[in-house]
């Protein structure tokens, strides 16, 4: 299989073309404004290199576009919140604890109806699909063309929201509808909200996915697309298209699934130093840890599964203090290239200190000779003792432990650390992003509650259905893998209650890749 | 009636409030972000709320216990809405011919530390700075009224689609505890309630004074430290007169139900002071014993708190995961958990462990922390 990998970050588009495992052709281009022309750039130059040219099984891109058009408000619809439950959760409607700009922003119109379910499948209350087909009209008559739709224990029984969907469906046909349900996780505020968010992103997703699908094609490339989701693995173009949600922290997880496969070790520590931070993680099994719980975006709480990383101030462009030797964590980000000394600027930063103690050659290196010999050692050691203090707080063993170096400003890693058995550097590693976006797998999963099911059963139960997930979302059958379980009894509820979340992946399907096409 | 100088809660006290009530609730009790949303918005519409002394209550006042009753989890779907508390507040007035002088919360720790002010925001009565545990614990009959042998009848319950329901009598606060969870299952496994009524003399004797102050202000240390960027768990020690048992990341979660409960296991291994080290927590909902090498070195009814060790935020038993920086404190006991008659409702024997109640601030204690 030649799959090619592009991670669209903020600073640089870098794209990979990978044959099999093997990385044939690595880019690095900046990331341009509109986003598709950086893509453009970095795809002609991978086709220009001979090697990298013939057909292509699938390009996967890794993008912080959706993400940030929450954070900086732009592309963003009003939408229309459908809760479902009444006459329970009445005092804390949809858009209860968002930021008030942005709740301002998007908030269409707010319909709450009866209906939703108890934790034990019981009707809270019958559907009121009579206010639901008013709420329907009043939403066309209004104009919005996005909806969210959330109910009261949907992860359980998401008849509420299907039904309400199909009335939608049938009263305004070209309105866009994300069931809370399809998101994912109990917890009805934080699914509610990613609900909301993924229907206020519709028109920037599909307007998107058109424009990288553009980008492809006139590349000359003829090959399915996918993104890359927050856990490592892919959805299909359409799925993204459906869920922009999905993709909002898939650049720091494909960096850790690339140092994963340039190094061949599956659990190992991976530090990816960048041009401002660096991230520190933990792989198990090839997939970084999960997060603890509530994550926020764009001051919004959400449910989604996040790598759980250390981020601390330190990277190729972090500003070195001249009298404390200080590195980090301001630095010059971007503007590394005019900024830097080596490159004619003023700012002494980390990469003029590495380039005057000879571990890396880049710009004029002579510009750093007025640099005293003292502040470069002590300067070093500085990065080193923040290295060393932050890899021991992800460290979850007393053991040594390996250490996968990648990322732009790797040089910065020194040849040995303490906590550290080995360090690991890897070739293509400062594309270790863009490499985790070609090797995606696919997923699913199951997060349910389960009632007199003893344990197994329970277990056994959620992977089949997470595996159903999987092979409907393209994972060939053959190659499924259970990357975690976790089961979780839960208090006061009778009958043994179990809630079970279950995550599988699998290797993309070929004959699915081939079918997208068609 | 007596009038009793009262003291405004503040938007920035709820806030506080929230942050406190979680790191009292030990590991349990829900977190109090969903009262603390419906307090926001009440305050927002223009609704404000009186704290008063316990002190200052006449002995024949009569106060509303209030308290959420049910599964965390499930308070999570059908999230909290102020008027359910405020409604089962009025059951009780109805059923008894009397209105309240007050309210309080049975438990500060958790979610239910919110509950007395949504009730006392509604209803136009003040919030009484006083519970009946000082912290979270499992079970009705695990209150301070109940170690005083009060009156465990009679309780309402709530629930938004038009179901009322009345405990009229009961034996004993176990029964109590059994007969009106068998409706709070019927109801969804959640429901607003209103304990036995108590009068101005028992809360003055048998209430566990100065805790909704004493949430606000752990809430307010760890606010403020997180501001300034400072240890907020160092304030919270210094403070509150607080014992740091141990710094370092969750390895290992162990997790099972019996009889409804959630039970089980953390272990905790060292970093920076603590390293080569490990911390063993047992918990039934809440922390109940710390092992430190097969000794316990810190038990219930002391407080036992799991806290993020960056932002001093507490971290529950329901949520806790492998990976996670914690720092493990211990806070003091109120002292009528910790007297005989104390320990046989919340004592370590009461939660199934085979150990003597031995404070961790105890001189013998301290070997081994």
């Amino acid at each position: 299989m030649r799959r090619i990998g592009i991670d669209v970050g903020g600073t640089n588009t870098d794209a990979v073309l990978l044959d099999g495992d093997k990385v044939i052709f690595a880019v690095k281009r900046p990331t341009t404004l509109d986003v598709t022309s950086g893509i453009l750039d970095a795809l002609k130059a991978l086709r220009a290199d001979p090697a990298a040219r013939g057909p292509v099984d699938s390009v996967v891109i890794g993008t912080t576009h959706f993400i940030n058009a929450v954070v900086q408000r732009r592309h963003l619809m009003k939408v229309a919140a459908i809760r479902i439950g009444m006459p329970v959760s009445a005092s804390l409607p949809p858009f209860c604890d968002w930021p008030k700009d942005l709740a301002e922003r998007v908030h269409g119109e707010t319909f709450m109806l009866e209906g939703g379910h108890d934790y034990d499948g019981r009707p809270i209350m019958p559907f009121d699909t009579a206010g639901m087909r008013t709420a329907a009209r009043r939403i066309r008559d209004l104009g919005l063309r996005s909806v969210a739709v959330s109910s009261i224990f949907s992860p359980l029984d998401p008849s509420c929201e299907v039904a309400a969907r199909d009335i939608l469906r049938e009263i305004c046909p070209d309105v866009a509808v994300t069931m809370s349900h399809d998101l994912g996780r109990i917890g009805l505020l934080e699914r509610e909200n990613a609900a909301l968010l993924n229907a206020m992103l519709h028109d920037l997703a599909v307007e998107t996915v058109v424009a990288f699908r553009k980008a492809i094609a006139e590349s000359g490339i003829d090959a399915p697309l996918f993104l890359t989701q927050n856990d490592g693995t892919v959805m299909q173009a359409e799925t993204a298209i459906a869920f922009p949600v999905m993709s909002f922290a898939s650049g720091a997880t494909n960096s850790m699934r690339g140092a994963a496969h340039l190094s061949g070790r599956e659990d190992v520590m991976v530090v990816d130093v960048g041009g401002t931070t660096s991230d520190i993680g933990q792989l198990r099994h090839g997939f970084p840890r999960e997060a603890n719980a509530v994550v926020e975006v764009g001051g919004v709480r959400t449910l989604f599964r996040m790598p759980d990383l250390l981020s601390i101030g330190l990277g190729g462009g972090s500003h070195v203090d001249a009298v404390s030797a200080k590195v980090g964590p301001l630095s010059v980000g971007y503007r590394l290239t005019e900024d830097a000394m080596v490159f004619g600027g003023t700012q002494l930063t980390a990469t003029d200190i590495a380039v005057a103690a000879g571990l890396l050659d880049i710009g004029d290196r002579s510009r750093t000779t007025p640099i005293p010999k003292h502040l470069i050692v002590a300067a070093l050691a500085d990065a080193m003792r923040l290295l060393e203090e932050n890899i021991d707080r992800m460290k979850t063993e007393a053991a040594a432990a390996p250490l996968v170096a990648v990322g732009g400003g790797a040089f910065l890693v020194p040849e040995q650390l303490a906590g550290v058995s080995e360090i690991i550097r890897v070739p293509f590693g400062d594309c270790a992003n863009a490499v985790g976006a070609a090797i995606a797998r696919v997923s699913g999963e199951a997060d349910q509650v389960f009632r007199d099911l003893s344990r197994d059963d329970a277990i056994a139960a959620a992977l089949q259905i997470a595996e159903r997930k999987a092979i409907t979302a393209g994972a060939d059958p053959a190659s499924l893998k259970t990357i975690e379980v976790e089961d979780m009894p839960i208090a006061y509820l009778p009958g043994n209650s179990l809630r079970v979340r279950v995550r599988v992946a699998g290797a993309l399907d070929r004959t699915l890749a081939k079918r997208e096409v068609a | 009636m007596s009038a009793a100088p009262l003291t405004e809660i503040t938007p920035e006290d709820i806030e506080s409030l929230a942050v406190g009530a979680w790191i009292l609730g030990t590991g349990g009790g829900g977190s109090p972000y969903l009262g603390l949303l419906n307090l926001r918005r009440l305050y927002a519409q223009g609704h404000r709320v009186q704290l008063m002394s316990p002190l200052d209550l006449d002995d024949d006042d009569h106060v509303a216990v209030v308290s959420n009753m049910g599964a965390p989890l499930v308070g999570q779907e059908r999230l909290a809405d102020s008027r359910n508390i405020a409604r089962a507040v009025e059951m009780q007035q109805e059923f008894g011919g009397f209105k309240f002088r007050a309210v309080m919360s049975v438990e500060i720790g958790g979610g239910n530390g919110t509950q007395a002010l949504m009730a006392a925001a509604h209803l136009g009565i003040p919030v009484v700075d006083a519970d009946c545990m000082g912290r979270a614990f499992p079970e009705a009959q695990m209150t301070s009224v109940a170690i005083g042998g009060l009156r465990p009848y009679p309780c309402t319950l709530y629930d938004p689609r038009g179901i009322e329901a009345i405990v009229t009598k009961v034996p004993s606060w176990k029964w109590m505890e059994r007969t009106s969870r068998k409706i709070c299952v019927e109801m969804g496994s959640i429901a607003s309630t209103c304990k036995a009524p108590r009068t101005g003399r028992e809360v003055k004797d048998w209430g566990i004074h100065f805790t909704t102050t004493a949430a606000i202000r752990i809430g307010g240390l760890v606010r403020e430290a997180n501001r300034l960027h400072t240890d907020p768990i160092a304030a919270l020690l210094a403070s509150e007169g607080g014992k740091r048992l141990f710094t370092g990341k969750v390895v290992d979660v162990a997790r099972r139900t019996t009889e409804g409960f959630l039970r089980g296991s953390i272990a905790v291994e060292g970093i920076d002071a603590d390293r080569g080290s490990r911390l063993d927590l047992s918990f039934q909902n809440e922390w109940i014993v710390a092992w430190r090498e097969g000794d316990a070195v810190a038990m219930c009814p002391d407080l036992i708190c799991v806290l993020e060790t960056l932002s001093g935020h507490a971290v529950g038993t329901e949520t806790v995961r492998y990976g996670q920086r914690v720092t493990v404190v211990a806070l003091k006991a109120p002292a009528v958990l910790t007297s005989p008659r104390g320990l046989e409702f919340v004592g370590p024997r009461a939660f199934g462990y085979d150990l003597d109640f031995l404070s961790v601030f105890d001189e013998r204690a301290g070997a081994g922390v």
